[in-house]
C-alpha cells in the first residue's frame, strides 16, 4: 500500500519528494530543486540542478544572476518530465508570471503542490488550473474568513478616482516588485491610465522582463526624471518598503496606497500609515481558498503555510482529512 | 451607502485636516438629497435614533458561520465590528444594497425589536466589507472617523462658497437631512432663517500679535486691554425661554453647567470665559477639568467646584443684536448687565487701564496681584470694532504671556501621520532625576510635536534614525546619556499635577522651541526644577 508520505514529506530544507531525489521550493540549498514561483523565499539561488518554467528561470537569473544554480531545466506548463521513477508536471497557477503548480506522480499516485495562487484573472500570467489528485498540498496565506479580496478592477477605480481628487499630490503605490507592481500597472492600463507611470528602480529590471514576455506595460519612467512639484497627479510604483522611506519625500505630499491582501484589515493599513489601502493580492483568499478545494475534491488535503488551522477545520468539516505540514521559511505576502 | 463607506474609510486613515476638507466637500457635492444630509447629520453627530448596541450582532454572525473560525477571526482582526463586517456571508438572491437614506430613515423607525432584524437583512444585501463596516459604524452613531463636526460644516461651508461662520449661525435653526441648506448652498433657493431662540452665534477669535510689526502701527488710544482668562471659552444664552451654554465651537453642554445655567435671569447673549471661581478668586485649569465632559453632575461637584462665567462681551441684549454695535457702546451695555444678574456666577472681566504699549508690557510680564497672576497674558481689543465672527485681522490680539523654558533631553520618537509618515516627527523628552541610590537617570516630562522648522525636522529625523537604541513598532527609543543625545529647549504654557505621568508633572501646550545642537544631554534641566515651578503656581 503506498502511502502519500512516500512519495512527499515535510523537511527542513521544504517538501522532499525520496522517490525523484528532489524538494519543491526548498528554503536551503540541495542537490535536486523543482521550484513553482520566482518569489525569493520559494526560488533561491544557490541549487545544484532546477527544474522550472521557463519564466521562473529568467527572474531567477535576473534576480541571482545566471549562475544561480549548477543546472537550470525549463519546462513548459502541462509537459512531463521524469525524475528518477517520479513524473512531475508544470501547471499554471495563476500567482505570477511563469508560476506553476508541481504535479507529482508515482505508482498512480497523484499529490498536486499549489505553490502560491490565485484563481482570479490576472492579466499578467495563465489562470490556474485545477488539476484532480489524491493529495491535494495548498497554500493558506489567506486562510481566515475575514480575507475576502474585492474585485481588483474596483480597487483601481479607487485609486483613480484619489488622483482626480487630489491633483496636487502625488500617489505612490507600495507594490511588490515581482508580480504586484506589474499587475498593478496593467489593471491601470485597462482602466484606461495611458500616462506615464512613474517606477523605483528596484523595480526596473522585473518590469522589462515581463515586458520581454509579453506583458504591455505602457510608458514607464524613472521616478527620478522630474522635481518633486512636477509629480502633482502622478501615479508613482515602488516597493512597499518605500512608502516610508525618505525617497517618498521627493514627491508632493503623496498619498500612500499599498496593494497588498493586508490592506483588507484596517489595523494593518493603520499600523503603516497607509492612506489609501488598495485590496489587491496574489494570493487566493479564502473563498478561493475553499471553492477550489471543493472543485478539486482532494482525498486529503495537506497545508504548506499561512493561517493553516482555520482552513484545516473548514476541510475537516467538509469531510476532507487535513494535516498542516507547518513548513518554515516562506514569508508572508509583503509582510515586511 | 457604498459612496458613504467609502467616504469614511477615507477619513478614518487621512491624517491632513486639508484632505478631509476635500474628501467631505467632494461627498456632499456629488451625493443626491437626501443621503448627502444624513451623511453630514452623521458627521456632526446630529442624528437621533436611539444607538444600537452590537453585541447581537456576534450571535447573529455565529448563527451564519463556524462559531470557531469566527472566534479565529475576531481574535485575528481584534475588533468586532470590522471581523462581522469582513467575515458576514454573503447571502445571494438577497435584497438590493439599501441607500444611506433608507438606513438612516429604518434606524429612526425601527423598534427595538425590529432593528436586529432590520441590521441583518442589510448586512445580508452588502457587497463590500467597507459597506458592512460603515452600517455597523453608523448603528452605534459614534463614527470616530478623525473628523469634528465644525470641519464637516466648513466642507459644506466650501461646497457653497459661504463663510464657515454662516452655517454655524444658522445651524440650530437647521434639521436633517438639511435640503433646504444645501438648496442655499447651490444657489437654488434663499438662506434659511436662523430665527432659533437659544441658538450659538459664531465667535469671534483674536489674532497672535507681532510684537515687532504691530505695535509700531498701533495706536494704544485705540484698544482696550484685558486679561486673557485660562478656562474655556463660552457662550451663555437665555432667549425666548431657552437657556443654553456653548464652547466656542457651538457643542452644546447645558446639561454639564446647570449652575451657570441657573444663573442668568435676563434674557441675553453673553460671551465669556467658563471658570472654576472660589470666593471670587479664579481656581486653575485642573480644577474646570474635573467639571468638563461629566455625564453627571451631583451636588458634591457643584459645590467642590463651583462655575462661573467671566463675562467679556454682550451679543444680545433681551431679543436685540448688539454685534453690529461698537465694542465700547457693547462694553457699556454688558457692564449694567452683568450688575443687573447681581450672581456670584457670572462676573465682568475688568479692564486693565494703561497708557502706552511700554507700560502694558510692564504689567504683562509682571501681572498685579490677584487673578492676573495666573492669565494667559492679555487680549487687545479696538473700541469701535464690531463683534464679527472668525478671526478677523487687526480689531482683536491676543498678546499671550511669555512661556515658560525648560531644556530637556529627547528620549523616544515615533513616525508621524500623513505628510509626516516618513519622518520621525512626534517627540517625548524627559528631565533628571534620581533614584534611590543617587544614580541620575531620565524621567520623560511630555510630548511635543511641532514648533520646529521642516528643515529642522529633517534634521532631528536623521539624528533619530542614526541614533536608535531599539524599536517597539512605530516607536523608536534613542540614545539619550549624559554626554551624547539631543536637548530641546521646550516651551509651555502651565504645568499641573498627574497620576497618569510617572514624572508625576503634566505640560500645558509643549512644543519645541529650540534645538540645543551644542547642549550635553547632562547639562540638561533636573525635574526637581520643574516640581518647583509647580509649587510656585499653586502657592499663589
Amino acid at each position: 500500500m503506498i502511502r502519500p508520505q512516500d512519495l512527499l514529506c515535510p523537511k527542513p530544507e521544504g517538501l522532499y519528494c525520496a522517490p525523484g531525489d528532489f524538494y519543491i521550493d526548498p528554503v536551503q540549498p540541495v542537490a535536486r530543486a523543482v521550484i513553482t514561483h520566482g518569489h525569493s523565499d520559494h526560488a533561491r539561488s544557490g541549487h545544484g540542478a532546477v527544474l522550472a518554467t521557463h519564466e521562473t528561470l529568467d527572474i531567477m537569473g535576473e534576480r541571482y544572476g545566471l549562475g544561480f544554480a549548477e543546472a537550470m531545466q525549463a519546462a513548459a506548463y502541462g509537459e512531463a518530465v521524469a525524475r528518477d521513477e517520479v513524473e512531475v508536471v508544470l501547471v499554471p497557477a495563476g500567482h505570477v508570471l511563469g508560476s506553476a503548480q508541481a504535479v507529482v506522480r508515482w505508482k498512480g499516485l497523484t499529490m498536486v503542490v499549489s505553490g502560491d495562487y490565485k484563481r482570479r484573472r490576472d492579466p499578467t500570467c495563465r489562470p490556474f488550473e485545477p488539476v484532480p489528485c489524491d493529495v491535494f498540498i495548498s497554500e493558506a496565506t489567506f486562510g481566515l474568513p475575514v480575507f475576502r479580496h474585492p474585485d481588483d478592477r474596483g480597487e483601481i477605480a479607487r485609486l483613480l478616482r484619489s488622483v482626480a481628487q487630489f491633483p496636487e499630490r502625488s500617489h505612490i503605490v507600495g507594490a511588490y516588485a515581482l508580480g504586484k507592481a506589474q499587475r498593478v500597472i496593467r489593471l491601470l492600463r485597462e482602466a484606461g491610465w495611458d500616462k506615464t507611470i512613474y517606477v523605483h528602480g528596484a523595480l526596473e529590471r522585473l518590469n522589462a522582463l515581463y515586458q520581454k514576455h509579453g506583458v504591455d506595460l505602457g510608458p514607464l519612467e524613472p521616478a527620478t526624471t522630474k522635481a518633486k512639484q512636477d509629480f502633482a497627479g502622478c501615479i508613482i510604483v515602488a516597493p512597499p518598503s518605500a512608502l516610508q522611506d525618505r525617497w517618498s519625500r521627493r514627491f508632493p505630499d503623496p498619498v500612500g496606497a499599498f496593494a497588498s491582501g493586508w490592506m483588507q484589515v484596517r489595523a494593518r493599513a493603520r499600523q503603516r500609515g497607509v492612506e489609501l489601502p488598495l485590496v489587491i493580492s496574489d494570493h487566493a483568499d479564502w473563498d478561493e481558498l475553499t471553492t477550489t478545494i471543493d472543485e478539486i475534491r482532494p482525498g486529503e488535503l495537506w497545508i504548506t503555510h499561512g493561517r493553516e488551522e482555520a482552513l484545516a477545520r473548514w476541510a475537516e468539516l467538509h469531510g476532507i482529512p487535513a494535516r498542516a505540514l507547518a513548513l518554515v521559511g516562506y514569508e508572508e505576502e509583503d509582510d515586511d | 451607502m457604498r459612496a458613504f463607506a467609502e467616504l469614511l474609510d477615507r477619513l478614518s486613515l487621512t491624517g491632513s485636516r486639508n484632505a478631509k476638507l476635500t474628501l467631505v466637500r467632494d461627498y456632499l457635492r456629488d451625493t443626491p438629497d437626501p443621503d448627502r444630509g444624513w451623511a453630514l447629520a452623521a458627521l456632526t453627530g446630529d442624528l437621533t435614533f436611539s444607538a444600537a448596541k452590537p453585541n447581537f450582532i456576534r450571535k447573529a454572525v455565529e448563527e451564519r458561520m463556524d462559531p470557531q473560525l469566527f472566534w479565529w477571526s475576531y481574535d485575528y482582526v481584534g475588533d468586532l465590528a470590522e471581523t462581522v463586517a469582513l467575515v458576514w456571508p454573503r447571502r445571494p438572491g438577497a435584497n438590493r444594497e439599501p441607500e444611506l437614506s433608507e438606513v438612516v430613515e429604518g434606524l429612526r423607525t425601527a423598534t427595538r425589536a425590529e432593528v436586529q432584524r432590520l441590521i441583518e437583512g442589510w448586512l445580508d444585501a452588502m457587497v463590500e466589507p467597507r459597506e458592512r463596516w460603515a452600517l455597523l459604524k453608523l448603528m452605534t452613531r459614534e463614527l470616530r472617523v478623525g473628523l469634528t463636526a465644525r470641519l464637516a460644516k466648513r466642507a459644506a461651508a466650501e461646497l457653497g462658497g459661504v463663510e464657515p461662520a454662516e452655517i454655524e449661525e444658522l445651524w440650530h435653526a437647521l434639521h436633517p437631512p438639511y435640503e433646504d441648506l444645501f438648496a442655499w448652498l447651490e444657489g437654488r433657493s434663499e438662506k434659511p432663517s436662523s430665527e432659533n431662540p437659544g441658538r450659538f452665534r459664531p465667535v469671534m477669535l483674536a489674532q497672535a500679535i507681532d510684537e515687532e510689526v504691530d505695535f509700531g502701527k498701533l495706536d494704544p488710544a485705540d484698544y482696550a486691554a484685558e486679561w486673557k482668562w485660562d478656562g474655556i471659552r463660552v457662550q451663555l444664552v437665555n432667549e425666548g425661554g431657552e437657556r443654553r451654554l456653548y464652547t466656542r465651537t457651538g457643542d452644546d453642554i447645558s446639561r454639564t453647567f446647570p449652575d451657570v445655567l441657573d444663573a442668568l435671569f435676563e434674557e441675553g447673549v453673553l460671551d465669556g470665559e467658563l471658570l472654576v471661581v472660589r470666593d471670587g478668586q479664579v481656581a486653575s485649569f485642573a480644577d474646570l477639568q474635573q467639571r468638563l465632559n461629566r455625564k453627571v453632575v451631583d451636588a458634591k461637584l457643584l459645590a467642590q467646584y463651583p462655575a462661573g462665567v467671566r463675562a467679556y462681551d454682550l451679543l444680545a441684549e433681551g431679543r436685540e443684536d448688539t454685534r453690529t454695535l461698537s465694542f465700547r457702546e457693547r462694553r457699556a451695555r454688558l457692564e449694567a448687565f452683568v450688575s443687573r444678574q447681581a450672581s456670584p456666577r457670572i462676573s465682568l472681566s475688568p479692564l486693565q487701564p494703561f497708557e502706552t504699549w511700554p507700560e502694558l508690557a510692564a504689567m504683562r510680564a509682571e501681572p498685579p496681584a490677584g487673578d492676573p497672576q495666573i492669565a494667559e497674558g492679555l487680549m487687545l481689543k479696538r473700541w469701535e470694532s464690531m463683534y464679527e465672527a472668525g478671526r478677523p485681522k487687526g480689531p482683536w490680539f491676543k498678546w499671550k504671556r511669555d512661556p515658560y523654558l525648560v531644556d530637556a533631553v529627547l528620549m523616544y520618537a515615533q513616525r508621524g501621520h500623513g505628510k509626516r509618515s516618513s519622518f520621525y516627527s512626534d517627540y517625548t523628552f524627559g528631565t533628571w532625576t534620581q533614584d534611590e541610590a543617587g544614580k541620575r537617570y531620565l524621567t520623560p516630562v511630555g510630548k511635543a510635536y511641532f514648533g520646529f522648522t521642516d528643515e529642522e525636522l529633517k534634521q532631528i529625523d536623521k539624528f533619530v534614525r542614526d541614533n536608535t537604541v531599539e524599536r517597539f513598532g512605530p516607536v523608536r527609543s534613542v540614545r539619550a546619556e549624559p554626554h551624547f543625545g539631543l536637548v530641546f529647549e521646550v516651551a509651555f504654557e502651565g504645568l499641573q499635577r498627574s497620576g497618569r505621568h510617572k514624572s508625576g508633572v503634566a505640560m500645558r501646550f509643549p512644543r519645541i522651541n529650540r534645538i540645543r545642537w551644542d547642549k550635553p544631554p547632562g547639562e540638561a534641566d533636573e525635574l526637581a526644577t520643574l516640581e518647583r515651578l509647580l509649587e510656585r503656581m499653586e502657592a499663589r
